[in-house]
């Protein structure tokens, strides 16, 4: 039970930081998870981050994972609703007066406010996720590739995901 | 909305499923293909309106749509079965993966193929961020909104994507970067933001919501006054 209400005060205080997405607490996941409680490697993690980017769904799988891996079934469940709900009840209530503020001028400034802070966060999550997995020269080379062709070309993701696996399998 | 019929709680539950399992690389593409296009459920304009709402909230946009549509079908009720519908399928995916790593993730091969995994995924991190950069170290503030021209033909994940407008196709944004045009509407002041969040969460490892307490409120300035 302790380690459930763990996990559920984790995430639940940072599902309503979750600007523009659950990617832009990622760095902040990672340094609960690996340096504040130690429940994992800063490689684990970023490994559990790409098995979740890996998998249909949304992008906040992630939190699934690290759940399970301290709580089981359980933690699992435990992290997504954590994660979720304060940020979903949120948009259910502003959902119901959202004609009244959508062309509101406060919106607008405040959404051009928390752009660049998303922005930011984001390359903070990247910056983290390959400390932690570039481990060798062929690895940031895979890194910098997959950025190239995410954005040049149209290609799935999940090939740019198997063309990494395969280059780690080879190399090996 | 108001005119249209409800939706059951086995439509919003199933329709929600078939999004979530198909939707490898983000959901929004698929959510937005057959809500739109195969069931009509709402018309382009209405999904891009209860988007841009679910992108301007804390949380994962995707997960936000479901719970905003489910709840103006059915209520709280609604919200619940169209977001169970979602995750529960990726969920158990995700799950037994999660229970595999754990059993089989410390042997050798599976960990040369998993750091190379990995390291593909954080360029795909990389990707997303300069996707979501690129509008801002631009001064147009308009460009905040949906984007409607890379839509349909990518693949990009786009509820991580929040508000950014993905980069021109076919160019390469690096280049368009020096170009003098670019230059001469650089914003000076998103980009200033943007390299502080990164100096304080990389750099100076302070917490999120520290960082949010101190830069909301520099940013929400800066934005007030332009």
């Amino acid at each position: 039970m302790a380690i459930l209400a763990q996990i559920a005060l984790l995430f639940g205080k940072l599902s309503l930081l979750a600007v523009g997405g659950v990617n832009s607490t990622l760095p902040a996941i990672e340094r609960e998870v690996v340096e504040g409680r130690h429940w994992m490697s800063a490689q684990a993690f970023a490994q559990m981050f790409a098995i979740a980017q890996s998998a249909p769904g949304p992008n906040m799988l992630v939190v699934v994972l690290v759940g399970q891996k301290v709580g089981g079934v359980a933690g699992g469940v435990v992290a997504a609703l954590a994660m979720l709900l304060p940020a979903g009840m949120l948009v259910v209530v502003a959902s119901g007066v959202w004609e009244r503020f959508r062309a509101a001028r406060w919106r607008r400034v405040l959404q051009a406010a928390i752009l660049p802070i998303t922005a930011g966060l984001v390359l903070s999550a990247a910056a983290v996720l390959a400390e932690a997995a570039d481990t060798s020269w062929v690895l940031v080379a895979v890194t910098a590739l997959a950025t190239w062709a995410n954005l040049r070309t149209k290609w799935h993701p999940l090939w740019l995901l198997a063309g990494g696996t395969l280059v780690g399998l080879l190399v090996w | 909305m108001a005119e249209r019929e409800k939706l059951s709680h086995g439509a919003l539950f199933g329709g929600f499923f078939q999004a979530g399992i198909i939707g490898f690389g983000g959901v929004l593409p698929f959510a937005r293909r057959l809500m739109v296009e195969k069931w009509g459920w709402l018309t382009a304009e209405e999904f891009n309106d209860l988007f841009s709402l679910c992108q301007f909230m804390p949380g994962a946009n995707i997960v936000n749509l479901a719970f905003a549509f489910g709840a103006r079908h059915q209520g709280v009720s609604g919200a619940a079965a169209a977001v169970t519908g979602l995750l529960a399928a990726p969920m158990a995916i995700v799950m037994v993966l999660g229970a595999l790593y754990g059993r089989f993730g410390g042997i050798a091969v599976v960990q040369h193929g998993l750091a190379g995994l990995a390291a593909a995924a954080c360029g795909l991190v990389a990707a997303t961020a300069v996707k979501i950069a690129w509008p801002v170290v631009r001064s147009k503030q308009e460009v905040l909104f949906l984007q409607k021209k890379n839509q349909k033909n990518s693949y990009f994940p786009r509820d991580v994507a929040t508000a950014g407008e993905a980069p021109p196709g076919n160019k390469s944004v690096l280049l368009l970067f020096f170009k003098k045009e670019v230059l001469a509407s650089f914003s000076w002041r998103g980009v200033l933001v943007t390299c502080l969040a990164f100096l304080m969460v990389v750099a100076l490892h302070v917490s999120l919501p520290m960082t949010m307490l101190l830069l909301l409120p520099f940013s929400l300035a800066l934005a007030w006054r332009s």
